[in-house]
């Protein structure tokens, strides 16, 4: 009989794995502990986000049109969502 | 990011080469390099070893050569070419780049363009409709997709978001080959990322032990008040 806990620690897993695939991480996850259960009063699996929490915290795989800085179109991309907090990961040529 | 680049380039050749030379030649640059930054660069422009893990040619249409080349962050493909084209005799000049994957993250389903970005914007400002921007915006954890992963026990999640290194009792599964010394992410059991981190411990010895420091937390991601504290030895229900 599967609880609560261990169906959300499935989805975590499952989600988990979606991670490794996007990444193409071919490595097994190994289990050290003989019951794994999550509280669902706390936490939820990442791909359950409502779209503020993704805003709070998410990652947007930009490609970056020539000519403008990324520090410009940072710029565009917190007015656009109105965000007070964005960085970029870098550019391929700075100024 | 300090994490694997892949870039698609046009080198342009100053000369004419034979093609067997040029694929030798272009071959002999996969490994090591010396490396030093350009007068224009913001780094100090010491000599540095930077390691090019494959050159592939996918097109010769001379005098230009289409090259995907796959290298360690910190390389300058421009300086890379430029070294081609000297070792070939004729010279050569980059004449276009394009950065085809960093890390994790390449050209696929996720990748959108300023417009398509501006459009699910709208969609969610206007129209109500933020299903568009919301398929946009990856979770996280995707920036550390490429990493090896340690998941760990409710009760250990606390300790932490507030600094603590994460000791062997706490952890409830992990990738197998993670090795002393590599970046890991701390997952909890729903998949949320907690910390990275750096492994004190490989998969065997944290398999083997019941106790010891397994992995230096480095950089905290996650709120501090996600998770409660939960005090003293106790099975997570």
């Amino acid at each position: 009989m599967s609880s609560v806990g261990e169906e959300l620690v499935e989805r975590g897993l499952d989600f988990i794995r979606k991670l490794d695939e996007y990444a193409g991480l071919r490595r097994r996850l190994v289990l050290v502990k003989h019951e794994v259960t999550t509280n669902p009063a706390y936490g939820k699996v990442p791909s359950e986000r409502t779209l503020n929490e993704k805003l709070r915290l998410g990652i947007i795989n930009l490609d970056k049109p020539p000519g403008p800085t990324s520090h410009e179109v940072v710029a565009w991309i917190k007015k656009m969502l109105g965000l007070t907090k964005a960085g970029h990961g870098g550019t391929l040529v700075p100024r | 990011m300090l994490s694997t680049k892949e870039y698609v380039a046009v080198m342009q050749l100053h000369g004419h080469v034979g093609e067997e030379q040029l694929k030798e030649v272009i071959k002999s640059f996969v490994g090591r390099i010396y490396q030093k930054p350009p007068v224009r660069s913001s780094v100090k422009r010491a000599l540095r070893i930077k390691e090019i893990y494959n050159i592939e040619i996918l097109e010769i249409q001379y005098p230009f050569v289409l090259m995907r080349i796959e290298c360690e962050h910190g390389t300058y493909v421009r300086k890379l070419i430029h070294d081609i084209g000297d070792v070939l005799g004729v010279g050569a000049h980059m004449r276009e780049l394009r950065r085809t994957r960093t890390g994790p993250f390449k050209e696929d389903e996720t990748l959108v363009t300023m417009h398509e970005l501006s459009e699910a914007a709208y969609m969610w400002k206007q129209m109500n409709d933020d299903k568009p921007l919301s398929d946009i915006i990856l979770p996280v954890e995707f920036g550390v997709s490429h990493i090896p992963k340690v998941i760990v026990m409710d009760g250990a999640v606390s300790a932490i978001t507030h600094g603590a290194d994460l000791a062997v009792p706490g952890i409830a599964m992990l990738h197998e080959g993670i090795k002393p010394g590599d970046s890991v992410g701390i997952f909890t059991l729903k998949g949320e990322l907690v910390a990275t981190g750096i492994a004190k411990m490989s998969t065997e010895q944290i398999i083997q032990s019941t106790k010891g420091i397994a992995v230096k937390t480095k950089r905290v991601i996650m709120r501090k008040d996600t998770y409660p504290r939960l005090w003293g030895r106790r099975k997570s229900q």
